[in-house]
Formats: structure tokens, C-alpha cells, sequence
């Protein structure tokens, strides 16, 4: 009854974490290979798993834990996390490569610890604490290993996810006190039966301000670009790829099935802000990508929000396209906004700034390798049909089109229009980013200096994003099939 | 009828084995010979550990009370609940006496016979206190427990600070204990007992029968609660608790934060939910209050120390408030809200004794005990370091400090399912607060030190203090992963 497979793809990175933090272990052999291995277990998940039955947690580990607070240790994954576990396992590998640090490679191993289990918890409470799992880890990772200003940065990372968290533990125990049960599936089984229309509303409300921290929602996002630009490459990578994730999987793993009327009531704020947060990072982004001072990592890091808040938007219509948007649009980002982070990291290295204006321009001719990635991937990043952005934006824009039954439809036609604002918007910038970095000719400053292109080892690294950057755009029902009878009977 | 009462000295054995063995020291003390008087602190521990092993033989046995009086109603009951924190106060012992060690040595100028049958003597107090059942017994279990603690505190012979701060925790004390008397003999006046079965269901009774609470018992109730919120150094009867716990030596203080505070919430719990339970109304909502302004005073006042002990003493009043906050269900399922006290209780001993080790340890490095100095503690003892940083995030609820966090998810479930929902959100906020602080102190200790480091490890750990922490570490990290044996112990009736 009882599978093996979830309990040992989270202990080996366990042990791994533990090991590398104690013994004085070869790092980037040992870590590796634990990425590697924990991957394997994923892929192996992925290959038995049962497309037909994609609703139904798949691989499910019960058993008694807490008796006494009711709290089960209970994992499984279905159509909606498979992708998200893929996800994290691929790209925590691809950041093991980079590491040599012993004690680094320990922390970022315990961070896929919190960020698979998160993925894979069907209980409330471990869901709480694999959600907390992550915290400290990347702490350390933007404190320990980060840019100048890592300090305030960290602390901020930290503080503002706490409270987020501390917020949605209690709507959490407001579920519990209305259901009398911490379990997922049981949860979304019932749909809401039996939890009264204010309290749906009460606990929404704290998990909104809860998943809206991490997601990042705005105006709480504003941790976020301070954390990716303070942070080391492997933990930009980390944060935007699978971090972020954790908010929106929050929204549409908890929040949607299990508080119907209480999402059908926010759904409307939750647009807004949505929407809001599209704008904003658009403005925000286009200043960046046109002023004196520009950082490649700050650009990044703000169009995160903006990709998000399609996602958030996506989920905001509670329609099934809507969902299946934002399910892609995650996958989407997280490989896009992986690859651009490593790219730019590339960049860092080779220059030792990210800022638009001492790089000058003409990448493209000084390191043409590292240069057309950056190009492909941004252009994959803006939207471009036939690359991966493309469906999470289009899938959105069109379930806030016909939004669900009982949601006020001019106000997400509305909604729909600003949305579409901003992806021509978001078009814009990356154009003037790639503008001002990789088109026109090389400044004096660099042309004389010898600088090495991207190595072959890189570009092996780099290859299964590109890969998946093209094959999700050419191909979506790579992501969509796994999860579209999950969708379906979240939404009831 | 006859005259002589029958004690039951199965059931009074942990207190009395405390005391005779607070005797025993203190004539040993007086009869061995100097070179000898390392052997008082082994003779003290295997007095606990006797103890200790008395009390969990009555806690696998059925409920035995004693002192009983012929209407009914025991002065002292033997059950669940009395056990349960006669075990925390015991176990909190064991550490406190391995912290103790170093105390002994010259420098300290701590005399170790006297200190050991204090804190034996306070102990038995704490043992009373736990199992009493009227207010005469609980009044004069708690005057046990802090007479010897005035002393304690300032046993270091020749320290202004020590003397500063027993002085202020004796006259903080003294009024508390006048306000708890008042208030019980406004109690007794008005139900004529002190058996607290029996002013239940006088209470109950005068309710029923005038519809209305008598104001001269609500007062009492008010006023033997802000003497117990003195005890357990609730905001806003906090002040004597960062003096106290800074000038007295740290295992004190240790004592006094985990003990003698659990000490406190036995005699808490016992008057709110046995005693005083048709007026929940009237305390309900006072504990609330109190349980808010302490969680968030404590913090925000924490987070601008710069002394170690402080913080921690901070800290603790902020812990006051979590504890406090499943009690303020009131009527609404109170059973749940105390096994989530009780539960909280139990790991935050365990955390505190832990943060106030590393404490101890710390000492001989930085003899300061400034924050700032902790800086690069990680490149001097890497062992110190890493524990001390588990407590502190354990102590602020996050992994890798499980048990913090299911501390803080017992008590929030409690506060939710009992209604107090904005009581939740404020503990909740207030957990954002608390990280703040704990974490800028345990950032500090992995930070670079600035200044080449050129003091070395200056002097050899004492071995007791580190098996102390070592057994604290043992026991957290086994909550963090397993808490349910704890969580099922305090699942206990009070009867």
C-alpha cells in the first residue's frame, strides 16, 4: 500500500544535506550525484505514473505520524505536481553541477528537501512544514553566498515569507476547525461541503496574503527583487524556478478546491492584483531596461513578478483554462527564468557586472554562444509563440476572457485587456534589454580583453532547459495532458 | 471520627524524596571534608533522578490523592496532570544541575552545598505546586518555590548585579504573593472553602441563584491571576524577569525560566480550569489580553538587546504569551486548550534549557555574553555554534527547529478551534517578530569575525555542562521528529 518512492526521493537528499554538512565529502562529486539519483527517482515517479487517473495521488505514502493533533504523514503526487517535482529535481542537478562549495552544495540539497515536499505533501500541517523547510536554507544561501547588499536582502527574503506563512498556518487551523481534518484529498474530495461561506472566506483570505508572499503577489512582492539580485546564481535560479511556484501550487493545490465560494469571492481582488502586479513589473521593468542604471538581475527578477501575475491571473479566473495557464505558465518560468538567471550568472562571471551599461552592448558578436542563448531565452521569456512562454500568457488571457460562471465578466474582460497590455509591454523591454546588451558593437572596455565563451560543459548544462524552452512551446501537451483530469476535478 | 489524618507517602514521594535529599546535601556540606565537595552535585543528581523515578512510577499508575478531607476533596492529587509537570520541573532539574558545574569552581565563588539544597528545596515547591488542589496548598507550594529562588539569585558571593536582582525579584515577588492572598481571601469570604471542587460549585451555585457574578469573587479571580501572571512574567508584571535572569548566575536563570515558569502555569491552570471555571467569562478574556500584549511587548522589546541573557529573558515573557494564548479559549473546549499549554510547555522546556546551555557553554569564551561577541562563534566551537543555532530557530518555530513549530501549531490549533481566531493572527504575526531577533543573533555566529581572532578556546569546557546540552539537543531533535510521546502525555484531565 505504502510506496517507497516519495519517501526515498526526499530522504536521499536528506541524507545527502547531512553527510556534505558533517564530512568532509568531495562536493560537487557527491552532491551531483545525489541530484542526479534524486532526479531519477522523480523520472522513475513520472514513468509509472497513470495518465488516465491523473486526479488521483499516485505513489501515496499514509501513515500515522501525530495522532494526537491529527496530523498524518501522507505524500502522493498527481497531475498538478508531477511537473513541478520534474521541475525542481532537473533543476537543482543543473545547480549541483555549478557548486564546489561543500557546505553551499549541503544547503541547496536541503532546500529540495522543502521544495519536493511541499510539492508532494497531501497533509496540511506537512505541507506547513516543508513550506518551512525552504526558509532557512535559502537564508543562508542569499546571506552567506550573495551580492553586496546580502544582509538587508536576506532578512527581508525571510521575514516577509514568514509572515506569509505564520498567516496561512492559521488559515490552515481555521480549515481544520471548521472540517476536523488536516488531509488534502479529503478536503478536496468534500469541495468546501460543510465549511460555512465566511470562514471560507476568513481562511482564503489568510492563505491569499499567505501564497501572495511567496508568489509573489503584489504589493507584497517587494521582497523579491532585492533577494534575486543579492542572491548567488544558484539561488536566483532556485527562487524563481521552483520557490515562486510554491505560492501559486498553494493557490491552486489548497485554495481552489477546498474553498470554493471563498476563491469565487476573491477571485475578483485576486485578479486585480494580478493584473496590478503585471502593470507594475512592466513600468518597473521598462525604467530598468531604459535608465542609466540597469541591472540584468533586477530586470529579471521584476519580470518574475510579471510572469507570475499571469499565473495568479490565470488561477484567478477558476476556469479550466485559466488553471491549466497557470500550471504551464509555471513550468514556463521556471525553465525560462532559470535559464536567463544561469545565463546571466554566465555573464557575471565573465564580466564581473550585470550592469546594462557597463556591459555596453554587443554580446552577440564578443561571445555569440552566450549571446544567442541570452537571446532565445528572452525572447522565450516575452511570450514568443512556438517557445514556452507563450501558452501560460495565452491560456490566461483567454480563461480571463470568459471567466467562470458568477465572476463579474466586464470586470475580466477588463482585466483581459490590461493583461494583453502587458505582454506587448513585456516586449518592449526585453527588445531594449537585448538592445543595449546583445545587439550593436562591443565598447572599447571589453573589445581588447580576452573573454571565453561559453564552455561546452555550460552548454550541456544549459541544453535540457533550451530543449524544454522549444519542446513545451512546440509541444504543450508535454505539460497540459499530465495535468488536465487533475484541473478538472479541482475545480469540482 | 478520627483525628489523625492517613498520608499516602506513595503519592508525596517526588516532593519528599526532594526534600530529603536538600537536607542531606546541606548536612553534607557541613561534614565532608573540602576536597570532597564535588561529590554534592552527583549526590543531588541521583536525589532528582530518584525523584524522577518516582514520579514516572506514579504517572504509569492510577491517580492517588492524599490530604483528604471528609466532605471529599484532596489537597494534594497524584494524577495525569500533576505528573506530567513534576516530570518537566524534574527533568529541567537534571540539566540545570549538569549547567551548574562550573559554578563550583573558584572564580564563581558559588557555595555549592547551599546552592544545591536551594534549588532542591525550590524544586519541592514546584513538585507541590503541580499536584496541590486547594489554595492554601498552592499558596504555600509557590512561597516554597521562590523563597530559596530570592537566595539563589544572588548567592555569588560579592556581585552587586546578583544582589540588584534578588532584590528586585523579592519585592516583585512579595507583592504578587500579597496580591494572590487578597485575592484568595476574597474567595474564601465569598464561598466560604478552599478546596477548589468546592468553590467551583459554590460559584456555580451563587450564579445560578443570583444570576449574576458576585463582584467580590470576580475580583478575587482577577486578582489570584495577575499574582500567578507575576510568576510566569506575563506582560505588563514582567519587570523583574530581564533583571532577575541577568544578574543571577545563567543555570538560575535557566531554572527560573523553564521550572519555575512551568511552576507557575501548574497553579495557573489548576485555579483557571478547576476553580475558577463558571467564571471563565471573567478570565477568558483577561487571559487573552494578557496573552497578546506579552507575546508582543516580549518580542519588540527583544529585538533591541544587546545582551545575551536578555534577549533570552525577553524571550521567555514572550513565551509567556504563546503559553497563555490556548487558556484564553475560556469555556469553549478548555480541555484542548490545556493539553496545548501543557504540550507547549513540555518543548519549550526543552528548547529554552537548551538556548540557556549554549548560554553557559558561551560563557567561557565571551565572559561578556554580549550578542556582538558571538560573532564567528562558528570558526572558534563549530559544535556550539550549530546547537545553539537549532535552539534559536526552534525557540523561533521554524525548521530545522521542528519542535518549535509543532509547539506553535498546537497552540494556534488550540486558539482557532476554540474561536479566538484574532488571538491566532496576533501569535502568528508575532512569530515574524521573534524570528527577527533569534535569527540576527544566529546569522551573527556563522558571519566572518572581523578582528583576527586571536583568543583561542581559553580554557577546556566543563564536561557536565556539555553532556547538559548534549542530553537538551537528544531530547529536541527527537521532539522535531517525533513529538508524539509527548504530545499523547499531555493529553491529561485534570480532576
Amino acid at each position: 500500500m505504502n510506496d517507497v518512492l516519495l519517501p526515498l526521493m526526499l530522504g536521499l537528499p536528506t541524507l545527502g544535506a547531512i553527510g556534505l554538512g558533517i564530512f568532509r565529502l568531495p562536493a560537487r562529486a557527491v552532491g551531483t550525484t545525489i541530484a542526479a539519483a534524486t532526479l531519477l527517482i522523480a523520472v522513475v515517479v513520472t514513468a509509472r505514473f497513470d495518465y488516465a487517473a491523473g486526479g488521483r495521488p499516485q505513489d501515496v505514502v499514509n501513515v500515522r505520524w501525530l495522532p494526537s493533533v491529527d496530523v498524518r504523514f501522507h505524500l502522493g503526487v498527481d497531475g498538478i505536481s508531477l511537473p513541478l517535482v520534474l521541475l525542481t529535481a532537473l533543476l537543482v542537478v543543473l545547480c549541483a553541477a555549478t557548486i564546489r562549495d561543500r557546505l553551499m552544495m549541503s544547503v541547496v540539497l536541503l532546500l529540495e528537501v522543502g521544495m519536493l515536499g511541499t510539492f508532494v505533501a497531501l497533509d496540511l500541517v506537512l505541507f506547513f512544514v516543508f513550506f518551512e523547510v525552504v526558509l532557512i536554507p535559502m537564508y543562508v544561501l542569499i546571506a552567506v553566498w550573495g551580492g553586496p547588499q546580502r544582509r538587508p536582502a536576506a532578512t527581508k527574503f525571510i521575514l516577509f515569507t514568514l509572515l506569509g506563512s505564520g498567516l496561512m498556518l492559521v488559515g490552515f487551523l481555521v480549515i481544520y476547525a471548521a472540517t476536523g481534518t488536516f488531509d488534502m484529498t479529503a478536503l478536496a474530495r468534500a469541495h468546501g461541503d460543510g465549511i460555512a461561506a465566511s470562514t471560507q472566506l476568513l481562511a482564503g483570505t489568510l492563505l491569499l496574503v499567505g501564497f501572495g508572499v511567496k508568489s509573489p503577489m503584489w504589493p507584497l512582492h517587494t521582497w523579491l527583487p532585492d533577494a534575486h539580485t543579492e542572491a548567488p546564481t544558484v539561488g536566483s535560479v532556485l527562487l524563481a524556478g521552483v520557490l515562486l511556484k510554491m505560492g501559486t501550487y498553494g493557490f491552486i493545490r489548497i485554495v481552489v478546491p477546498d474553498l470554493p465560494s471563498g476563491a469565487h469571492d476573491l477571485a475578483p481582488a485576486l485578479g486585480c492584483l494580478a493584473v496590478a502586479g503585471i502593470l507594475w513589473a512592466c513600468l518597473a521593468c521598462l525604467a530598468l531596461a531604459r535608465g542609466p542604471h540597469a541591472d540584468l538581475k533586477r530586470l529579471i527578477a521584476f519580470s518574475s513578478v510579471g510572469h507570475m501575475g499571469f499565473v495568479l491571473l490565470g488561477i484567478a479566473t477558476l476556469t479550466s483554462a485559466g488553471l491549466q495557464g497557470a500550471l504551464i505558465g509555471n513550468i514556463a518560468h521556471g525553465v525560462i527564468t532559470g535559464l536567463l538567471f544561469f545565463l546571466v550568472g554566465g555573464v557575471k562571471d565573465r564580466f564581473h557586472t550585470s550592469d546594462v551599461t557597463e556591459l555596453g552592448g554587443g554580446l552577440l558578436a564578443k561571445l555569440p554562444a552566450l549571446g544567442g542563448l541570452l537571446l532565445v531565452a528572452s525572447i522565450a521569456s516575452l511570450g514568443l509563440p512556438g517557445l514556452a512562454g507563450f501558452w501560460g500568457e495565452m491560456l490566461a488571457l483567454l480563461g480571463a476572457y470568459s471567466p467562470a460562471s458568477g465572476l463579474s465578466r466586464p470586470l475580466f474582460v477588463t482585466l483581459t485587456g490590461l493583461a494583453a497590455a502587458g505582454t506587448v509591454l513585456t516586449a518592449v523591454y526585453f527588445l531594449a534589454m537585448l538592445r543595449r546588451v546583445d545587439f550593436g558593437v562591443v565598447t572599447d572596455r571589453w573589445r581588447s580583453e580576452r573573454i571565453a565563451d561559453a564552455a561546452a560543459v555550460d552548454l550541456v548544462a544549459w541544453s535540457p532547459l533550451v530543449v524544454l524552452a522549444v519542446g513545451i512551446g512546440v509541444w504543450p501537451g508535454l505539460v497540459l495532458r499530465v495535468s488536465e483530469s487533475a484541473v478538472r476535478g479541482l475545480l469540482g | 471520627m478520627s483525628l489523625t489524618q492517613s498520608i499516602d507517602y506513595a503519592a508525596i514521594s517526588p516532593p519528599l524524596i526532594a526534600v530529603v535529599t536538600a537536607v542531606v546535601v546541606l548536612l553534607a556540606d557541613l561534614f565532608v571534608p573540602v576536597r570532597l565537595r564535588r561529590t554534592l552535585m552527583p549526590l543531588a543528581l541521583a536525589g532528582t533522578l530518584g525523584a524522577l523515578g518516582a514520579t514516572a512510577w506514579l504517572a504509569t499508575a492510577s491517580t492517588r490523592s492524599t490530604f483528604c478531607l471528609a466532605g471529599g476533596g484532596c489537597s494534594y492529587v497524584a494524577d495525569d496532570f500533576a505528573t506530567y509537570f513534576q516530570i518537566v520541573v524534574l527533568g529541567a532539574l537534571v540539566v540545570v544541575l549538569l549547567l551548574s558545574v562550573p559554578l563550583f569552581d573558584e572564580r564563581e565563588r558559588v557555595p555549592s552545598g547551599e546552592f544545591l539544597a536551594l534549588l532542591l528545596a525550590s524544586v519541592s515547591g514546584m513538585l507541590v505546586v503541580a499536584a496541590g488542589r486547594d489554595l492554601l496548598t498552592l499558596l504555600i507550594g509557590l512561597e516554597v518555590v521562590s523563597l530559596p529562588a530570592f537566595v539563589l539569585v544572588g548567592l555569588r558571593r560579592g556581585d552587586p548585579r546578583g544582589a540588584e536582582a534578588a532584590l528586585k525579584f523579592f519585592v516583585f515577588s512579595v507583592v504578587s504573593t500579597a496580591l494572590t492572598v487578597y485575592g484568595i481571601a476574597l474567595i474564601y469570604g465569598t464561598t466560604g472553602s478552599i478546596e477548589l471542587h468546592h468553590i467551583a460549585r459554590a460559584l456555580a451555585a451563587r450564579h445560578e441563584h443570583a444570576g449574576a457574578m458576585s463582584a467580590t469573587a470576580a475580583a478575587g479571580v482577577v486578582l489570584v491571576l495577575v499574582g500567578f501572571a507575576f510568576k510566569v512574567a506575563a506582560v505588563p508584571f514582567h519587570f523583574w524577569a530581564p533583571d532577575t535572569y541577568q544578574g543571577a548566575p545563567v543555570p538560575v536563570a535557566a531554572f527560573l525560566s523553564v521550572a519555575s515558569k512551568a511552576a507557575g502555569f501548574a497553579g495557573l491552570i489548576v485555579l483557571l480550569v478547576v476553580g475558577f471555571k463558571p467564571y471563565a467569562d471573567v478570565w477568558g478574556p483577561a487571559v487573552g489580553v494578557l496573552a497578546a500584549v506579552s507575546m508582543t511587548v516580549g518580542n519588540l522589546v527583544a529585538l533591541r538587546q544587546r545582551h545575551i541573557v536578555r534577549l533570552l529573558a525577553w524571550s521567555t515573557v514572550a513565551h509567556a504569551g504563546y503559553l497563555l494564548v490556548p487558556l484564553a479559549v475560556a469555556s469553549k473546549d478548555l480541555p484542548d486548550g490545556v493539553r496545548a499549554t501543557l504540550a507547549y510547555l513540555g518543548i519549550y522546556a526543552a528548547m529554552n534549557l537548551g538556548a540557556f546551555g549554549c548560554v553557559v557553554l558561551a560563557r567561557r569564551l565571551h565572559p561578556r555574553l554580549a550578542i556582538e561577541d558571538l560573532r564567528g562563534l562558528v570558526a572558534r566551537a563549530p559544535a556550539l555554534a550549530v546547537a545553539f543555532a537549532f535552539f534559536l530557530t526552534a525557540l523561533a518555530g521554524l525548521p530545522p527547529g521542528v519542535a518549535g513549530l509543532f509547539a506553535k501549531v498546537v497552540v494556534l490549533r488550540a486558539a482557532v478551534h476554540g474561536d479566538v481566531t484574532w488571538l491566532a493572527v496576533v501569535a502568528a504575526i508575532n512569530t515574524v517578530i521573534g524570528l527577527a531577533y533569534y535569527l540576527r543573533v544566529a546569522a551573527l555566529m556563522f558571519a566572518p569575525s572581523e578582528a583576527p581572532d586571536t583568543q583561542p578556546m581559553s580554557e577546556r569546557q566543563s564536561t557536565p555542562v556539555a553532556v547538559g546540552v548534549a542530553i537538551v539537543t537528544v531530547v529536541t531533535v527527537i521532539l522535531s521528529v517525533y513529538p508524539q510521546p509527548l504530545l499523547h502525555l499531555a493529553t491529561t484531565s485534570i480532576v
